[in-house]
């Protein structure tokens, strides 16, 4: 089983992907419920405080909006425990999104500078793009150590 | 009073984590921060609805509830607008989103650029403002000061106070800040003794600036109000132009306001205070190395040319180490003293007036509008009639007091 970064970093469509072929989705949501179910912090509603875009200057300098560090700071430890990664660009906004074009850009960048075995795609526009889009992700999938084969 | 909704369309906040210093700022002043509901159909059509092609998804769900708002499909009394402090991008739709509420609903609105220090203290006049536009037209619709009334305006350089009586100016003191409530002491003082007015005369009392709050508990006041308000009708009012359009600019000791003024209700404005280059302090700090008085130094800027000094810095640092190497390059005073007066008002026209809807006349208050140099090099920047009233370092006082008239029928 491999830790499998998905981007955008919300899709619950790759989420179910990666899980069906026996992987591990490192997905936003997880960072998220970390936040919001430790006790003592209070910054609603996703429960970042000012700490966490500080946190962010790990990836980005001070002159970078602190929205954009705020995002990289959730999304640290998935990148951090990324084995394999699943990009789809050109999404639209139901399929997932991080909101600011600014970290997808400085995330796409990191994820490829790790070196790790990535599957890049673009949202499919047709029935047979889609299910081309299906079929690469799942040969991407088996192709990883660990795999097991999906569910129907 | 009901609540007042602020609708709050923005990008980034959650993630810089000041949400809740947003949301606890217009608690403060009596308001709800609410989020226009939109459908994600919205968001996808709202590019191609507002005309502006963005790249990033909260940006395109700002447009989308920006046309929510204008469309009436959200009920708000005022609006908050907010990107992240240095995204080109969002500074862009953070911009024309504002313009558009403004010309299209009426509502008021305010924008602000925020980083992870942003905190509620910070917006907290902003807020304020927002409100008061928002839910006290009767306040604001007052233009003549009656009975007996003071004001005291307790800035961040000096405090200001005056006592009024049938809409004149009795008496005023001016002293610089230190302790909040014992510098208000000494000018209110002033003013009454100057006035011959007994305090057990005064009928009401407002009070603004920076120590309103404090003031407004030591001194039992009826009005405590923040300056956006209350300068916009000052100027107005001691201007002489309470009909129509104006743009009411404050450079003060700590911080500076643009006010686009409409019927003396306050538009869109904006409060700047990140750079001391921009500011009163700049001056003032010119005039020390110049050796004259603060007073003076209008007049010797009149006489110069800003042109002949290379300014490499607004900051207040480095500007001033500009001015110190043009003196030991055998500079002549006055044309110091006008680059000095040049670079604040070309850092108030660049950094702030952009944001502004600027409309003639444009009223200079405050104590820095009385150093002729700096209403000059803006009148050159805006080439528009500037006018500096009379009474213009009282600005704030003058304001409050005419305020403060209106408790006096309540």
């Amino acid at each position: 089983m491999k830790g499998i970064f998905i981007y955008p970093s919300n899709s619950l469509i790759l989420y179910d992907l990666v899980e069906r072929f026996g992987h591990k989705p490192l997905a936003i949501m997880q960072e998220i419920r970390k936040k919001v179910t430790t006790a003592g912090i209070d910054s609603p509603p996703l429960n970042i405080t000012p700490e966490d875009p500080k946190r962010g200057l790990k990836y980005a300098a001070v002159e970078v909006p602190a929205g954009v560090r705020g995002r990289m700071s959730l999304l640290d430890p998935l990148i951090e425990d990324a084995e394999a990664a699943i990009l789809v660009e050109d999404a639209p906004i139901g399929f997932g999104c991080m909101g600011c074009q600014r970290t997808s850009e400085l995330v796409g960048f990191l994820i490829r500078a790790k070196r790790i075995p990535i599957l890049e795609l673009n949202y499919p526009t047709s029935d047979a793009d889609a299910e081309n889009f299906v079929y690469r992700i799942s040969e991407f999938l088996k192709g990883l150590e660990g795999a097991t084969e999906a569910d129907a | 009073m009901n609540e007042i909704e602020v609708a709050q369309i923005s990008c980034g906040s959650e993630y810089t984590g000041i949400q809740g210093e947003i949301e606890s700022a217009a608690e403060r002043v009596g308001a709800k921060i609410i989020f226009p509901d939109i459908d994600l159909d919205e968001v996808e059509a709202a590019e191609a609805k507002f005309g502006l092609k963005v790249t990033s998804p909260d940006l395109k769900l700002m447009l989308a509830r920006a046309i929510s708002v204008v469309e009436g499909h959200t009920t708000a009394d005022a609006v908050f607008i907010g990107t992240c402090f240095r995204c080109a991008e969002g500074a862009l739709v953070r911009n024309e989103i504002r313009r558009y509420i403004h010309e299209k609903s009426g509502l008021p609105v305010i924008s602000y650029s925020y980083t992870e220090r942003t905190t509620a203290d910070t917006l907290l006049t902003r807020m304020e403002a927002l409100t008061t536009i928002a839910k006290r037209r009767s306040l604001l619709a007052r233009e003549t000061q009656a009975g007996i009334t003071a004001g005291i305006d307790s800035g961040s350089t000096t405090t200001k106070a005056v006592v009024m009586k049938d809409n004149e100016v009795l008496g005023f003191g001016w002293v610089s800040s230190t302790d909040v409530v014992k510098s208000a002491e000494e000018a209110f003082a002033t003013a009454l003794q100057e006035s011959g007015i007994k305090r057990d005369e005064i009928q009401a009392l407002g009070v603004t600036g920076y120590g309103r709050f404090l003031l407004g508990d030591a001194f039992n006041a009826d009005l405590v109000q923040e300056e956006i308000t209350v300068n916009s009708k000052g100027a107005v009012y001691l201007a002489d132009r309470q009909k129509g359009a104006a743009t009411v600019i404050d450079v003060g000791g700590m911080d500076n306001k643009a006010i686009s003024v409409n019927d003396g209700i306050p538009g869109i404005f904006t409060m700047g205070g990140i750079c001391a280059g921009a500011s009163g302090r700049f001056l003032e700090m010119t005039a020390k190395r110049l050796g004259v008085d603060i007073t003076e130094l209008g007049k010797l800027a009149l006489a110069g040319d800003a042109s002949a000094i290379s300014m490499n810095s607004y900051c207040i640092v480095f500007g001033i180490q500009s001015l110190v190497n043009s003196l030991s390059k055998g500079a002549r005073h006055e044309d110091v003293a006008a680059a000095a007066c040049y670079s604040v008002a070309e850092q108030v026209f660049e950094q702030q007036l952009q944001e502004v809807e600027v409309r003639e006349p444009v009223i200079m208050v405050g104590g820095t509008s009385l150093i002729e140099g700096l209403p000059h090099a803006m009148h050159e920047l805006l080439q528009a009639e500037v006018i500096v009233p009379p009474h213009a370092q009282l600005i704030g006082a003058v304001g409050s007091a005419l305020l403060a008239s209106g408790f006096i029928e309540e």
